[in-house]
């Protein structure tokens, strides 16, 4: 093995749950808020949860990224999150999707009852 | 002014670590352990300088004349050999240098060679913009005019032209030392670094003020 490969063993989490394209997560992340400067500088920490339709997972060890969408009033909005990142408080798996494909790039161009995704079917 | 810290190393390759809540890109490098080949002074060389040898090779690898300046300086043969202008009266020749010479947060100029690209055109060498690829246009990567007509009626000297490119000695300042692990030798630089995997590097202390603001 590699030193790379050590280096970035150290970086990865244990505590992620798995979960694939097409299932439906809700993401919960921590942010960081700093106001004034100087003295008057104040670190606030508040969490935020991000929930919504695994679209995409890619690289692999502590690089791995995984992108979640949603439409918000009528808008869609995609995040991308380091798999690994220790911003990320924790990913709570909703519901389990059954799709073809790896990357559901198509649901971008999906609306309404379109963009759904079919439940997988308990085994 | 003499520097104060210098080390070689081997470029192992790039990754990524988080460093609180955002991810900085960083390259592993080898480095060392080094140890003091040659020190040369004023009285004997003209110059003061420290050579340093980096990475282990069989004996019967080394031609007679190398295997002789080894002995001389009672080190096991090495595969690269570099002089970096150090201050001579810290060193004696088969004295080790290692990694932890460097700490976190101390800046480096790390000098390598960079990957060959072989014969390349201009718009790749130099950064020429080339022209527009379709709408009925010829002119695509070409370099244009080289220059006037009767006067000069020639060529000036310099003029950026097609030719090898990559190959060459390049130093990158003031990269941040990230992390430093003293048991495997290893110093993680923030950003990249010249050359391909595997080849070598002449990791200095960095003598260029940081700016304000910078961390």
């Amino acid at each position: 093995m590699n030193e790379i490969d050590i280096i970035e063993r150290e970086q990865l989490r244990s505590d992620i749950p798995e979960f694939a394209p097409g299932d439906t997560v809700k993401v919960t992340i921590e942010i960081k808020e700093t106001s004034g400067t100087g003295e008057k500088k104040t670190v606030r920490t508040r969490t935020q949860s991000f929930q919504g339709l695994v679209i995409r997972r890619r690289g692999s060890g502590a690089r791995e990224t995984f992108t979640v969408r949603k439409v918000s009033f009528g808008v869609g909005v995609e995040r991308t999150f380091p798999l690994h990142s220790p911003i990320i408080k924790d990913i709570k798996v909703v519901s389990e999707g059954q799709v073809r494909r790896a990357k559901l790039y198509y649901i971008r161009d999906k609306v309404g009852k379109a963009a759904r995704v079919k439940k997988k079917k308990q085994t | 002014m003499k520097m104060a810290r210098a080390i070689l190393g081997e470029k192992i390759g790039m990754t990524q670590i988080f460093e609180g809540d955002v991810v900085i890109p960083v390259t592993v490098i080898k480095a060392g352990p080094c140890v003091v080949t040659q020190v040369k002074n004023v009285e004997k060389d003209g110059y003061e300088a420290v050579q340093l040898g980096y990475g282990d090779v069989k004996p019967e690898r080394v031609n007679k004349p190398m295997t002789g300046h080894f002995k001389k300086a009672d080190c096991p043969s090495k595969k690269f050999l570099a002089e970096v202008p150090l201050d001579p009266s810290a060193y004696k020749p088969g004295q080790q240098v290692k990694a932890d010479i460097f700490s976190e947060g101390d800046r480096a100029d790390i000098t390598g060679i960079s990957k060959g690209k072989g014969f390349a055109g201009v718009v790749k060498r130099w950064g020429f913009r080339g022209g527009p690829a379709s709408h009925g246009s010829t002119f695509h990567r070409a370099p244009g005019s080289v220059g006037q007509c009767a006067t000069p009626s020639r060529v000036f000297k310099g003029k950026k032209l097609p030719g090898r490119m990559g190959g060459n000695r390049v130093t990158v300042r003031n990269l941040e030392i990230v992390r430093v692990d003293k048991g495997k030798d290893l110093i993680l630089v923030k950003g990249a670094v010249p050359g391909p995997r595997g080849s070598l590097l002449i990791i200095r202390e960095s003598n260029k003020k940081v700016k304000s603001g910078e961390r």
